[in-house]
């Protein structure tokens, strides 16, 4: 009687691979930082200050990416950078996954009054514009990498509610939960054993999206001088610089700006790679 | 029948839910009625066959008795007791005794649980520390393999995972089942089987059944009495033999006339 089914394999696809790489990549240069570094990134040299990347005329071999105003290495800042990009990434992503996931599939499968202060709350939250929403907090708070976390958290918690609370209340509708409530299970471990597997893949392809967002929103909270010590190398601040000599050096905010690009993109990507992959239900 | 004491008795049972298409901007729902105070019992040992079109209220029945919802008024008496207005702790013996299969085999097994955990959850919610040796003595009563235990509900087809559905609910070692439109989904040959397969187990486990269907020749086949639903009112309850041999409303003559004939050239078939 067994068939073929539980033999088919699917592949990796391209995108899971290329966009895996990529993060692999980034994640390596965070960890090894200080080791792979070429140069500090806070080391300033006036001398080798505008030193164009390594194909253009009039390059430094010691600089490959070349050096911003105040000669400090543009590689090197950017590996740098990687480190406080991907903590925030990860610390942000995962805290605002759980809180907005938990309210998401409270109110999505007990519905009644949960839901509707839930609900409501969402929706007046979501009124906020939330550029503004961080600069308010983080004035409040103080600049520093906890706060851009809190920030991150406090105002994107509503991305998940919204998502898993659909998803929740779609769940909750089948037939394996009503089987599960004859069987006489808990609400709660209905929720935990039963629902909670099912909403997972949706949790996992926001929270790679989540993070994507989470590095933007560092970069823009850099960019406006709100995130930490304007000498931290952070690809934010980076592109904030190189904003300002674009004209005679546009090295410096090219490539944070292509790599911050490459990163958010990978991980989208990463997620609909995973979601394709990973989820029986589609097949 | 006479002197039977019913496992199930069903008195004057109710249920209304908001209708949520008449809605008004502000404030609740109207309420539609569902059941129109149903009175019906199911003795012990038999065989109930509920048949009705879509939209007679057979499912709402269904979730009512075993109780996914609380109806608006009447009794469900279950072994000597009212569950109707119970709360879930109070449910908790009753929800030993009575067990449910589903309709669609692939909404009622959770696509991210393996077959040993869908079967034996169950067993070890209501504390039974021998629940996977009893899980896998339940795939051998439908007649599925040990090596399905790791397998998941996408890995089966539409018959085989009615039969885990069954596996399910028979671990329990239940009094009572209903089984909810269970053939319907299936192609025909996986039909025989699990029909074939449940008239076995009813027989070998001595279990109560409601079995809820459109399909009239399943009913006949498989059920001691039939009970005719039309619009959530009882039109008919009787034996099989009564009902088939000598129905007494319209509406049972009628549904009996819709039953397709396997050969064109034999009387009462229309063209």
């Amino acid at each position: 009687m067994p068939d073929g089914r539980s033999a088919v394999k699917r592949r990796a696809s391209l995108r899971l691979w290329l966009s895996g790489s990529w993060l692999a990549l980034v994640a390596l240069a965070a960890l090894l930082a200080p080791w792979i570094a070429p140069h500090d990134p806070l080391a300033q040299d006036l001398f080798a200050g505008r030193l164009p990347p390594f194909f253009a005329a009039g390059a430094d071999p010691a600089y490959l990416l070349g050096t911003d105003s105040l000669g400090r290495d543009v590689l090197s800042r950017i590996i740098h950078g990687a480190r406080i990009a991907l903590t925030v990434a990860l610390m942000a992503g995962v805290a605002t996954a759980l809180l907005g996931s938990l309210l998401g599939l409270l109110a999505g499968y007990l519905r009644g009054w949960t839901d509707i202060v839930i609900s409501r709350l969402v929706d007046i939250w979501m009124a906020f514009p939330p550029v503004l929403f961080a600069i308010l907090l983080i004035a409040v708070i103080g600049t520093g990498l906890t706060s851009i976390i809190v920030a991150i958290v406090v105002i994107d918690w509503t991305r998940f509610c919204r998502v898993v609370r659909a998803e929740a209340m779609n769940q909750s509708k089948m037939d394996y939960v009503a089987s599960a409530t004859i069987a006489g299970q808990g609400r709660a471990s209905i929720l935990w054993r039963e629902i909670g597997p099912n909403v997972l893949p949706t949790i996992a392809a926001l929270l790679t999206l989540e993070m994507g967002i989470a590095v933007i929103v560092e970069a823009i909270l850099s960019f406006v001088n709100l995130s930490i010590s304007t000498d931290a190398p952070t690809w934010g601040g980076m592109i904030a610089e190189g904003r300002t000599s674009i004209h005679q050096a546009w090295w410096v905010l090219v490539f944070p700006l292509v790599v911050l690009f490459l990163t958010v993109l990978s991980f989208s990507q990463l997620g609909e790679g995973l979601k394709d992959r990973f989820d029986p239900v589609l097949r | 029948m006479a002197g039977e004491t019913p496992l199930i008795r069903v008195s004057n049972l109710c249920v209304n839910l908001p209708d949520m298409t008449r809605k008004p901007l502000f404030g609740r729902a109207p309420l539609l009625a569902i059941l129109h105070d149903l009175t019906f019992d199911i003795p012990a040992g038999s065989v109930l066959g509920v048949v009705g079109q879509s939209g007679s209220g057979k499912s709402t029945l269904a979730r009512a008795m075993l109780r996914l919802i609380e109806p608006s008024s009447g009794q469900i008496t279950f072994d000597g007791q009212d569950i109707a207005h119970f709360d879930e702790a109070a449910l908790k013996p009753f929800r030993r005794k009575a067990q449910m299969i589903f309709q669609d085999p692939m909404s009622s097994l959770n696509p991210r649980h393996r077959v040993e955990r869908i079967v034996a959850t169950p067993l070890v919610i209501n504390g039974q520390n021998d629940a996977r040796a009893r899980a896998a003595e339940a795939l051998d009563l439908v007649g599925l393999s040990r090596s399905f235990l790791t397998r998941y509900p996408h890995e089966l087809s539409g018959g085989q995972r009615q039969r885990v559905g069954i596996a399910r609910a028979i671990a329990m070692r239940p009094q009572f089942i209903l089984a909810d439109e269970i053939v319907s989904g299936l192609d025909v040959s996986s039909q025989a089987q699990v029909l074939n397969l449940l008239e076995r187990l009813v027989r070998e486990l001595k279990l109560t059944l409601a079995f809820i269907s459109h399909d009239l020749s399943v009913i006949r086949r498989l059920c001691t009495h039939v009970l005719v639903l039309r619009s959530g009112r009882i039109v008919e309850h009787a034996t099989v033999e009564d009902v088939f041999g000598n129905p007494q409303a319209a509406y049972t003559r009628e549904l009996m006339d819709a039953i397709p004939l396997p050969d064109p050239d034999q009387p009462g078939w229309k063209a």
